[in-house]
């Protein structure tokens, strides 16, 4: 474990985890929520767990990403609050 | 409203993060799950199983009836996703489009219309505007079979390296995914139809719990794979890797079904003519 890392990774989460909640787009929060998951996969992967961190690329990155998108395909794109 | 939410969620996390501060540090070696359970595995999960992926040992064996029920809860996940979503009443479309494909025209046929047979010189396209790109299909086409490929690898290879069968499961899913975002939901279809995909999630249940039962049948404990190993043809300790990779398989197949399920019925709203 870097620490150096660690704290780059842990901001990038914590911005990607706060973009992904104030953005207006819902295509947009789908997309920071992919990225958001990618930085957890690299903390993961840096803490030494790589099973958990392969199932975080492939399952949260991966998968939730384009479910989220067909999701926001079938529903408006702008969010109302 | 927004106040009181805000309110809830720093006092649940303050809870949370109070939660934590009993825990041993990270990598504190006196820390009871390093004095007692880490070094069980590490010394004997290699005898034991015969598996050098530990992670892998301790997820399908010793602790298969934990894994079995994650199955399950990805199953119910896929089911509750069917239940929720799928209408069954067939809406006929009031116009269907339709591409010439040497062309490039596309054509609008209202109802009543005559429609032009299947063929590789048309091609139906869905009623938002889909656009012809012969370039992403291409690559598509390619990178797929390398794509289910590797899912495969990874599902065989999880007892030496990082992987299994939720990863596995999950990439393969992930290629007849692009596939059906690449060309269509009905070209996704055709290949894989959801009768079959239902089929596919029970069968990757039924495999895991299948053989739990067996072991049972054997006469050792439910989910014991040493039990398998006259069947197998191998000693106990072997018999207990195959175990492995038998039930890592039966999760494979339910992860796939359910993200193809998944997909399937968000991308269409439930009615799967037509998605993204």
């Amino acid at each position: 474990m870097i620490w150096q890392l660690d704290i780059i990774i842990l901001s990038f989460v914590v911005i990607c985890g706060i973009a992904a909640i104030t953005v207006r787009d819902l295509l947009g929060a789908a997309i920071l929520f992919g990225a958001y998951s990618f930085m957890m996969c690299l903390l993961w992967a840096e803490m030494g767990a790589v099973d958990v961190a392969f199932t975080e690329a492939s399952v949260g990155a991966g998968v939730s990403t384009v479910l989220f998108v067909a999701a926001v395909f079938r529903t408006s794109r702008r969010s109302k609050d | 409203m927004k106040k009181l939410g805000l309110i809830i969620v720093l006092i649940c996390g303050s809870l949370m993060l109070y939660g934590t501060i009993d825990f041993p540090d990270w990598a504190d070696p006196s820390s009871p799950a390093s004095t007692h359970l880490s070094p069980y595995f590490i010394e004997t999960a290699m005898h034991d199983t015969a598996v050098p992926n530990i992670v892998t040992a301790v997820l399908a064996d010793y602790r298969g009836y934990d894994t079995m029920f994650e199955t399950t809860v990805i199953f119910a996940a896929g089911l509750a996703c069917f239940f929720l979503l799928r209408r069954f009443q067939r809406r006929a479309p009031d116009v269907n489009l339709f591409r010439h494909m040497p062309t490039g025209i596309t054509l609008r046929i209202k109802k009543g219309g005559k429609v032009p047979v299947d063929s590789s010189e048309f091609e139906r396209i869905d009623s938002i505007w889909v656009p012809y790109d012969l370039i992403i299909k291409t690559t598509c086409r390619l990178l797929i079979p390398f794509i289910l490929l590797f899912a495969l690898y990874v599902i065989a290879h999880g007892h030496h390296s990082p992987g299994g069968g939720f990863q596995g499961g999950v990439i393969l899913g992930a290629g007849i995914i692009l596939y059906a975002i690449s060309h269509n939901l009905r070209a996704a279809k055709a290949r894989i139809k959801e009768r079959f995909d239902a089929y596919m999630c029970s069968a990757g249940v039924f495999i895991y719990v299948g053989t739990g039962v067996l072991c049972l049948l054997m006469g050792a404990n439910f989910l014991d794979y040493s039990a398998l190993a006259p069947l197998l043809g191998t000693d106990p300790i072997m018999a207990r890797s195959h175990g492995i990779l038998i039930v890592e398989i039966g999760v494979g197949i339910a992860v796939m079904a359910v993200m193809i399920c998944l997909y399937y019925n968000l991308s269409s709203a439930g009615r799967q003519d037509e998605g993204l």
